[in-house]
């Protein structure tokens, strides 16, 4: 076990495929380093014990991976980490599941997030809070934070995340690993459990980028069962694996180095930036002006599709309801009440309010007309650059409890990630310091749409000469 | 309105009922977050046209075409009230 926590997903298939070890034994002591790490860590909400007989090939065969409790797997519990979901069986697969059975990966369990992906810290979570592997007082981040934190404490090979406002990349950064965001559209939400339409995407979260290619090839593709598929052909990404990034301008965006941007997280991205000017990028400064605005915007928009997406938990096809109910309206009121958490209900109520007449014009649209100065930004800047470096999170993990009382304090976490679902781009997070207390710092980097491959190129020059993303925290159980 | 008429009137809206305890925290979060969010009151974006879609912004239309489904079971399997195939609910018409 001990040599397959060091080896990459692309290598234990590898040695799946040449025999040298089996893959229900792969599967079986993932399961068994879950059962045993996971009562202190709180990172799993469901295991399933006793591989599946698997279909299909790809180099991932046999790889065990964790997907994020709002993500469909036929058969299987699906949560939310919700009180108002907790007993519901998932009817069907999501499509990135159907995926990735077809080309024979198992999935191992489900992973612990904030309720409807409602946070930044997986503390508001109907489970209770994931600890952070590398410290244990410390949050994950969140929303995937457990998917986060299983891939960095080795308890699989690589997971499933999704990102409506940096949830793949926040926790990413906090855990120190690499959690990827595709462009809006590359990859189906079909049994992604809606949170915002208009900025949700379903990602990989694995130890490099290597993998990370892997798994895109194999989530990426279009598909009629979501209509904001795009009908565009995906590139094999694994022919980005290369360590010439001569030339790739990168931009760096002042807005994103002022106050609130913790010191240590400064001089780590710095360094990056200088890593990559001695690599033979091209370095500059850029400029979005909008971006103090994004915090607002998203917010708005977010709540406000959250607030519509989350009205078919009624209690009346699934979910919780509340015995008492004498009356259909008294059913919805009671049982919304009792099946949602504080975190739901305060994005529900913000969302309603942005979207009630009288308040409409104020907040709704004009965070529309926010967003798109906000895209064009991102527009303007791709014009002059190839990709842009920031901080993912201002800050390194966080102690659990210390932003929990003050919700604004929380969403102002998401302040260097939440830009890039406005504008619908992909961005990925991966790990390039360490703390002097030893919690992992990631840098941000955001392409043009649907060109992923030059993240990953930049991505993967950066792992080939620094060693961050082979650290492996040492389990206090 | 004031702070708790607002709560008061979304919670209707929204449907979801909340304590008189939770009216006030909610409502002073509330207020702490609309308070940030107007923010944007500041940003001049009259003419600016509201961004309502990503790379396509129309919708997106298909085929309305049958199909068999064969889960049946497995919905009503999660209702929290049924009778034989039908969801139970309580009673709407007076």
């Amino acid at each position: 076990m001990n040599k397959l926590e060091l080896s990459r997903a692309l290598d234990i298939a590898e040695k799946i495929r040449k025999k040298e070890i089996d893959e229900g034994e792969v599967y079986d002591s993932y399961v068994k380093k879950i059962e045993k790490v996971n009562p202190s860590l709180n990172i799993f909400v469901d295991v399933y014990p006793g591989k599946e007989r698997l279909q299909g090939d790809s180099p991932l065969r046999g790889v065990p991976i964790a997907v994020k409790d709002n993500i469909c797997v036929e058969g299987k519990k699906i949560t939310c980490a919700s009180r108002i979901l907790k007993s519901h069986i998932a009817v069907y697969d999501a499509t990135v599941i159907k995926r990735i059975k077809d080309n024979g990966l198992a999935v191992i369990g489900t992973t612990n997030m904030d309720e409807f992906a409602f946070g930044s810290s997986t503390e508001n979570s109907c489970y209770g809070p994931a600890k952070n592997p590398w410290n244990k007082d410390y949050v994950v981040g969140g929303s995937s934070g457990g998917s986060a934190a299983a891939v960095a404490a080795r308890l699989v090979p690589m997971a499933l995340g999704s990102d409506t406002g940096g949830s793949i990349r926040q926790p990413a950064s906090l855990c120190g690993v690499v959690g990827f965001k595709p462009t809006y559209g590359r990859v189906s939400r079909y049994g992604l459990v809606a949170f915002g339409s208009s900025l949700d995407q379903i990602g990989p979260i694995t130890t490099n980028f290597c993998d990370c290619a892997y798994l895109l090839n194999i989530i990426c593709g279009f598909d009629e069962r979501d209509s904001t598929s795009v009908k565009i052909g995906a590139p094999d990404f694994t022919r980005s694996l290369d360590d010439n990034i001569r030339d790739i301008k990168i931009g760096i965006p002042k807005e994103y180095f002022g106050e609130g941007l913790d010191g240590e997280v400064d001089s780590a991205i710095k360094k990056t930036i200088d890593f990559y000017k001695e690599k033979g990028a091209e370095v500059k400064e850029i400029s979005l002006p909008h971006t103090e605005y994004a915090v607002a915007t998203y917010y708005i928009i977010a709540s406000s599709e959250a607030s519509s997406n989350l009205q078919r938990f009624d209690g009346v096809r699934y979910g919780l309801r509340t015995g008492s109910a004498k009356d259909l309206k008294s059913l919805y009121l009671d049982s919304r009440k009792e099946g949602l958490g504080g975190e739901a209900k305060r994005r529900i109520f913000l969302g309603t309010h942005s979207l009630s007449s009288g308040y409409y014009d104020a907040y709704y649209l004009k965070a529309l007309k926010s967003r798109r100065l906000i895209k064009n930004d991102f527009d303007r800047a791709f014009e002059k650059v190839d990709a842009i470096l920031t901080p993912t999170s201002p800050t390194p993990a966080f102690k659990i409890g210390e932003k929990t009382d003050d919700p604004l304090l929380m969403y102002l976490s998401d302040i260097y990630t939440i830009s890039v679902n406005l504008a619908g781009l992909p961005a990925v997070s991966f790990p390039c310091a360490f703390t002097k207390g030893n919690l992992p710092i990631g840098a941000q980097l955001i392409g043009r749409e649907f060109q992923e491959d030059t993240l990953i190129k930049l991505g993967y020059a950066f792992q080939e000469s620094t060693d961050y993303h082979k650290r492996i925290p040492e389990l206090d159980l | 309105m004031s702070k708790k008429k607002i709560v008061e009137y979304v919670s209707e809206l929204a449907r979801i009922r909340i304590d008189p305890q939770e009216k006030e925290c909610l409502g002073n979060q509330l207020s702490r977050i609309i308070d940030y969010i107007d923010k944007l009151k500041e940003l001049d974006a009259e003419d600016v046209i509201p961004m309502r879609g990503l790379h396509i912004e129309r919708n997106v239309f298909r085929e309305d075409k049958a199909g068999s489904f064969e889960s049946k079971k497995s919905i009503l399997d999660n209702a929290p009230l049924r009778e034989g195939d039908y969801f139970k609910i309580p009673k709407v018409i007076e």
